[in-house]
């Protein structure tokens, strides 16, 4: 499958003289990680399935500096952040999308600042767009009737106010949506903001992942849905320590369209 | 001789806000301890937040049984003090309810009547608080930071209501030519009976003895403001108004950094020659917040606006699982240290002197501030839009950028981001191999 996948960067672009409709900002997690791979390859599927015009930045991406400001270093966060935006304005980058919403905060909220200024939206924003446009068709497929519940990601809902995006696209699935008693506004963090992703957490009497994984699923699910790489890895290692890996899966709302259609 | 109640009145109410006067000096003068920020932008949402937020309440309903009696008790508490205009009036012109003399007695009637209503519902509104803090246990209002004085303020606060408005309804049920009027005494009269065959001239020191414990009372209670966790009333309404209007999840750039790391990107800089002229007035700024000064006057704002409700603690993913952060405890312990600073610079003539302590580590350890996942679930929670986060990540800064005081684990992931552009110890040339792998 992976020899379809049809990957061109930015570099390729520019030296055929062309520019994309849009840059996809694949990220670290998205580009390192190997559960967060899966929902990169999801995602380019779909846009390949699309036609949708994208480029990479591929070895020129870096991190954007999320995890060092918000741990308290400024100092790194800019540096990165300067150094990507040399790079994308140098692209001429006016629109961006991405699967992360830690990039997407960053690059949306905090590059403008130091002159990035760029239309970012959330792979379930753009994925809804092309939906709406025409270019891309749901439909349920092996996801109808499933109860999914979906994780909301504290720098996409909270901090960015994006919720009804991929609720949006989960019931195009025809699936039951079900909420969480703490979702949206209220939706409790999977632990791995702040940073607090690449170290153990403080003494306490137990995990956030494990405390949200609970959560879920009081409200049963067969699929616990995510938007975000790391609530993804917080809420997959929360159901396995609760032994329920069998009946509950933990997938992208990417995927879960990729899936769908058999992608 | 008759004129002495009027003097007396008239130098206990002088004395009573010229008190008051003194103490929001100088919390004015301790707010202005906290470095400038531009906060001039969008006036007009400015004040929509803080008729929505402050006045409308819109954050204190979205838990539905505290908020609807904090509405009655907020609107109890403004409304009956249009009753005490009049007694401030009576008090200084030495008469006897002045707006019988100047309102048609069915609209009097009609405006004590509701007071009365109101006084009612405030009291009953603050038993059942009182039974949510006490009896329920509440586990908000039980938290290791809720100890000693923040719990007795809690309760005093309520003690005071219940007192004001016994008060009110006494004051009323033992004026027998109001209730000889028998309009607005809608609940007084149900008072009434306890007074049955006591003689008038006893009723009328009764009567007076409410008057005089009303007043003095709410002057008492406009001075325990300032000591107290109530200081909300007043300050919830610039505190909603300087709130932040940006996305939450937006962080502030550090101006100092952004200058430094252009110079460092720019190939025209060459950073060993000597400095352009005029920069060496340019102080190395500290990095962060260790203590109170470091931070901005909006977040001083915050702390002395801070209701201890706890709301922000009870949705902290950290607090929830048993860490020590607790975002309530962040603004209590910028409080007490912005008093102690400022306590220190009225004994020292206005000047501070080292006293060996600072906000961080003597009131917030490292541990709680890095037990924070900047979710915002405590911003977002803040009936009185404060933000703990933006101290939490202050500190943090100070931590990291002043102190190099990282835990180990942060450390290696900024190194890796510095090395290799990704938290983890990956080539960044391998940053596209992800689509050739199957
Ligand atoms: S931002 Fe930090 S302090 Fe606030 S609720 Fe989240 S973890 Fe707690
Ligand atoms: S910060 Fe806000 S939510 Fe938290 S205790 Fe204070 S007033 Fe309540």
């Amino acid at each position: 499958m992976s020899e379809l996948l049809k990957v061109p960067t930015m570099a390729e672009y520019m030296a055929e003289g062309k520019q994309p409709e849009v840059l996809f900002w694949v990220g670290c997690a998205g580009s390192f990680d190997d559960r967060a791979k899966k929902i990169t390859k999801a995602l380019v599927k779909l846009l390949n399935k699309a036609n949708v015009d994208f480029a990479v930045l591929g070895t020129e991406e870096s991190c954007t500096g999320d995890p060092a400001k918000r741990a308290g270093n400024e100092f790194l966060f800019q540096m990165q952040a300067v150094t990507n935006i040399e790079v994308l304005n140098a692209y001429e980058i006016k629109k961006i999308v991405t699967a992360c919403p830690h990039c997407f905060n960053t690059i949306k909220n905090e590059y403008p600042g130091l002159g990035g200024t760029y239309q970012v939206m959330h792979h379930t924003q753009f994925l809804k767009s092309l939906l709406d446009e025409g270019r891309l068709t749901i439909e349920g497929g092996k996801f109808k009737g499933k109860r999914i519940t979906f994780h909301d990601p504290c720098y996409l809902g909270r901090a960015n106010n994006v919720y009804e995006a991929p609720r949006d696209l989960i019931q195009k699935l025809e699936a039951e949506l079900i909420e969480m008693k703490n979702c949206r506004k209220n939706g409790l963090c999977c632990g791995a903001g702040g940073a607090q992703m690449f170290k153990d957490a403080e003494e306490g009497d137990k995990e956030v992942n494990i405390e949200r994984t609970e959560q879920a699923l009081t409200v049963k699910p067969e699929i616990i849905a995510a938007g975000c790489p790391f609530c993804n890895t917080m809420m997959t290692d929360g159901v396995k320590a609760k032994e329920k890996e069998s009946d509950v899966a933990v997938m992208d709302v990417a995927e879960l369209i990729a899936n769908a259609q058999d992608l | 001789m008759s004129y002495l109640s009027n003097i007396l009145f008239a130098l206990i109410l002088i004395a009573g806000i010229g008190y008051f006067i003194r103490n929001i000096k100088k919390l004015i003068r301790n707010i202005k301890l906290g470095k400038k920020v531009d906060v001039s932008d969008n006036r007009s949402q400015r004040w929509r937040n803080m008729a929505m937020i402050a006045l409308g309440q819109s954050k204190m309903v979205r838990r539905p049984v505290s908020g609807l009696l904090h509405v009655i008790v907020y609107l109890g508490f403004i409304i009956i003090n249009l009753e005490v205009l009049e007694i401030v009036l009576d008090g200084f012109f030495g008469t006897h309810r002045l707006g019988l003399k100047v309102l048609p007695v069915s609209l009097y009637g009609f405006l004590i009547g509701t007071f009365e209503v109101l006084a009612c519902l405030v009291f009953i509104s603050v038993i059942i608080f009182w039974i949510r803090r006490n009896l329920l246990k509440l586990s908000r209002f039980w938290k290791s930071e809720m100890t000693s004085w923040p719990k007795n303020d809690g309760n005093f606060i309520l003690y005071f209501e219940m007192v004001l408005m016994t008060l009110f309804l006494v004051m009323n049920a033992s004026d027998v030519e109001f209730q000889a009027l028998n309009s607005g005494n809608i609940i007084s009269q149900y008072i009434t009976p306890w007074f049955s065959g006591m003689d008038t001239s006893v009723l009328h020191v009764i009567e007076r003895a409410a008057w005089w414990l009303h007043i003095i009372g709410i002057l008492v209670f406009l001075n325990y403001l300032y000591f107290s966790k109530h200081l909300h009333i007043l300050l919830a309404f610039p505190n909603t108004f300087y709130g932040n209007l940006k996305p939450m999840g937006q962080m502030t750039n550090v101006e100092s950094v952004t200058k430094e790391v252009k110079m460092m990107m720019d190939p025209n800089v060459d950073p060993f020659t000597a400095p352009v002229e005029g920069a060496e007035d340019d102080v190395p700024e500290k990095f962060g917040a260790s203590d109170v000064q470091d931070l901005s006057w909006v977040q001083l704002l915050n702390a002395y606006t801070c209701t201890e409700c706890g709301r922000c603690t009870s949705e902290c993913p950290a607090n929830q699982t048993g860490k020590k952060l607790s975002p309530r405890k962040i603004m209590m312990d910028t409080r007490d240290r912005l008093e102690e600073v400022g306590k220190n610079l009225d004994a020292n003539k206005g000047e501070f002197k080292d006293d060996g302590k600072q906000l961080l580590d003597d009131y917030i350890s490292k541990e709680e501030l890095w037990a924070c996942t900047s979710c915002n679930a405590c911003v977002e929670a803040c009936p009185v839009s404060i933000d703990p986060l933006s101290i939490i990540l202050e500190m943090r800064r100070y931590l990291v950028m002043e102190q190099s005081a990282a835990p180990a684990e942060l450390n290696s992931m900024m190194t890796n981001i510095e090395n290799n552009g990704a938290p983890w110890p990956y080539n960044q040339m391998d940053r596209l191999n992800w689509k050739n792998e199957a």
